[in-house]
């Protein structure tokens, strides 16, 4: 299946190169895949990961390596971050 | 004692400096800086003024922190009424002024009157006096700052002055000092120009100017405190590295971010003004935007943007002075200056930017106010010869040409100053002023972020994100997460954050340090500076009492619960887009709660029980 990883702020180094500016490509996965797998897949750092939302809901942190993703879902994942 | 226990009191229209003793019974009640300043407004000033007539006041002032060695204590504030709203203003600065006025010895400065002619105040320490000001009416904040320093022969002078737009009334007028630190909001730059006071200029050398009531236990407390800023991931590492710009595509991909006027709920283009764009080389000229990142005083985050824009965009290609690094984009003016507009170019946002900090004037309130005018544009009802412009969606020509127009008072930049609110109203479509009581939202939709639109409807000192940041808990799970879209326990959740607010801001530290520190952080640094007992019962009661006079102030100022609302727009208009499609802002659900949780009646004033319990 295919889903759509965004990777923001300091994450945004384990895109391929040509994809960093855009901040997001596709990646394939294999039925079941866990949201964790998918980010290992890119070599981030689940201890890097703050902000997870999937389709724009958010995930706990807790949950990366229990929640299953689906064709088509967009993965967006941040580093520590805040503003104001 | 933390504070200089000293006021200087400056009545414009008689010329005269008096320094009188800091009233320390309301310092115990208020702490100082936002709650303190605000105590002595409302004992000063018939809430009912004119807030650009004589008889209202400003009030410059520091917290018992600011000028310390606790991190990012550095912060002062303007107190008035003010002109946007009508209702209590407080903005709030950084940069290193308010330290500066510190080290001279002063606790707040109270400006009273109105000058029969332009002047700007000297402070040397103890001793302050009126200068003569007319050599700098007309000038920018910048060439006022530097026109001072080279006056009087002394680069480490800090000055925090108003540009053309607040000698010309542009009612978002904002003070700026360090060159593009501002007391942004609310028109506290507009009062300061209708009383003829150009600038404050400030150089402190004391070095007893405040004791420090247990130095050890201070330091041992400003130690722990800076260990827990640099240990956290948001204040140690990402909002050093990308500032609060980071959140743009957070807020996007949340489906929160409000886009051309809040007709939509994201922007196709927010990848393109954000935080990571800053970082990235431009094609132009292979450089980035982003130079590098900035601390105010005291400062151990380091959140600030310095930016070089692209000598050769069509904004300063023939004008060198911006060529330079300055001030850069922060969110709530990249969102303002682009998304609220649909306006994609970095560089034009920048140049925007560098204008409303070269003129001191409010980004968000601007940037907000061009969109509400895009959209009269876009229905027919501005026309191209009546603005001058074609105010098309994301004409970034339109948003630099107005920037250049507003602070100086040229063509429609006359309508643009005074505000979306009179904007709308002018051209008979109220409703599509995107404000509550008169003042612009900042960037984050009020449908989407339930607890945000709560705090936008409730806040003192109309629309703003600082009163209450419901963003922490609703997007960044800090303290806990709540979802955007709940509505139970965010009237609870609001209170102790509107409380807490308080304190920070009436304590001389920057509240950005709460996405690291809680109460059990800054409660021991105020009890070793402070003498007397600070606990964390009395901090929290100081800020409900502070909100609670504030509320008040507007009560009698004739702000009433009716005002506690939200755009049409929010209310009846779901989001249009993304993950929070469908959602309206659920006031009348929420709002009753809150009422309840603060101790209010059902038509929003406080009971008798609560003004007794709070010693009103």
């Amino acid at each position: 299946m295919k889903i759509t990883l965004k990777l923001f702020a300091s994450l945004g180094v384990h895109l391929p190169p040509e994809c960093r500016s855009r901040l997001w490509m596709e990646l394939e996965l294999p039925p079941g895949a866990t949201l964790l797998d998918a980010l290992q897949r890119q070599g981030v750092p689940p201890g890097q990961c703050a902000i997870v939302l999937l389709d724009g809901v958010w995930v706990p942190v807790a949950e990366l390596s229990s929640r299953v993703l689906q064709e088509g879902q967009v993965l967006a994942v941040w580093p520590p971050v805040a503003g104001g | 004692m933390a504070w200089t226990k000293q006021v200087l009191r400056v009545n414009l229209t008689a010329g005269t400096c008096v320094a009188e003793p800091l009233n320390m019974d309301w310092a115990k009640d208020y702490l100082g800086q936002r709650g303190l300043a605000t105590k002595y407004l409302v004992n000063e000033i018939d809430p009912k003024v004119d807030p650009l007539a004589d008889g209202n006041k400003l009030i410059f002032v520091t917290g018992p922190l600011t000028g310390t060695m606790a991190a990012t204590g550095g912060r002062y504030s303007v107190v008035t009424k003010g002109p946007l709203t009508n209702a209590i203003a407080c903005s709030n600065s950084g940069g290193f002024f308010g330290a500066e006025l510190k080290f001279a010895g002063w606790d707040m400065v109270i400006f009273e009157g109105t000058s029969p002619k332009p002047v700007y105040l000297l402070i040397n320490d103890g001793t302050a006096e009126l200068v003569d000001a007319a050599h700098l009416w007309g000038k920018t904040v910048w060439e006022t700052e530097e026109v001072i320093k080279k006056q009087h022969q002394d680069p480490q002078i800090r000055v925090a002055s108003i540009g053309r737009a607040g000698e010309n009334k542009v009612l978002f007028a904002g003070i700026v000092n360090d060159l593009h630190r501002a007391a942004g909001r609310s028109g506290v730059g507009a009062v300061m120009g209708s009383k003829n006071l150009k600038a404050v200029a400030v150089r402190g050398t004391l070095t007893s100017a405040y004791q420090i009531a247990n130095p050890e236990a201070f330091f041992t407390a400003v130690d722990a405190g800076k260990k827990v800023l640099a240990g956290n991931g948001v204040t140690g590492v990402g909002l050093p590295t990308y500032g609060t710009q980071v959140l743009m595509n957070v807020i996007n991909e949340l489906g929160a971010l409000p886009t051309r006027n809040h007709k939509d709920t994201q922007f196709e283009s927010a990848n393109s003004i954000g935080g990571e764009a800053m970082h990235e080389k431009r094609e132009t000229d292979g450089k980035a935007n982003l130079v590098t990142n900035g601390a105010c005083f005291g400062c151990t985050i380091a959140c600030g943007r310095i930016s070089r824009m692209d000598p050769g965009h069509f904004s300063v290609k023939d004008k060198p002075q911006y060529h330079g690094a300055s001030g850069g984009l922060e969110y709530e003016a990249a969102w303002a200056l682009g998304a609220a507009n649909g306006v994609k170019d970095l560089e034009a946002l920048t140049y925007a930017n560098f204008l409303c900090n070269e003129d001191g004037y409010d980004p968000i309130s601007f940037g907000a106010t061009v969109g509400a005018a895009m959209e009269l544009y876009e229905l027919g009802i501005l026309t191209e010869a009546e603005v001058g412009l074609k105010l098309t969606w994301g004409s970034a020509e339109a948003l630099v040409t107005l920037a250049e127009w507003t602070a100086k008072g040229e063509g429609f930049g006359v309508a643009i100053g005074q505000g979306s609110k009179r904007l709308c109203a002018k051209y008979g479509r109220p409703e599509l002023s995107m404000s509550v009581k008169g003042q612009e939202f900042p960037a984050y939709d009020g449908r989407a972020l339930q607890g945000m639109g709560l705090a936008y409807a409730t806040s003192n000192r109309g629309a703003c994100h600082l009163r209450g940041y419901m963003v922490s808990p609703e997007v960044l799970g800090i303290p806990v997460k709540m979802e955007p879209q709940a509505t139970e326990g965010k009237p609870a959740m609001l209170k102790a954050f509107q409380d807490l607010t308080a304190v920070v801001d009436s304590s001389g530290l920057c509240l950005f340090t709460t996405f690291a520190w809680g109460l059990q952080d800054i409660q021991p640094q105020i009890q070793a500076a402070c003498e007397g007992d600070w606990s964390d019962d009395r901090l929290l009661l100081i800020g409900e009492r502070i909100w609670n006079m504030e509320r008040e102030f507007n009560l009698a100022a004739g702000i009433t619960g009716k005002d506690d609302t939200l755009p049409p727009r929010l209310l009846n208009e779901p989001a249009n887009s993304g993950p929070q499609k469908g959602a309206v802002a659920r006031l009348d659900i929420m709002m009753p709660e809150y009422y309840q949780v603060r101790g209010w009646s059902a038509d929003g004033v406080p009971t008798d029980a609560t003004r007794t319990r709070l010693g009103l």
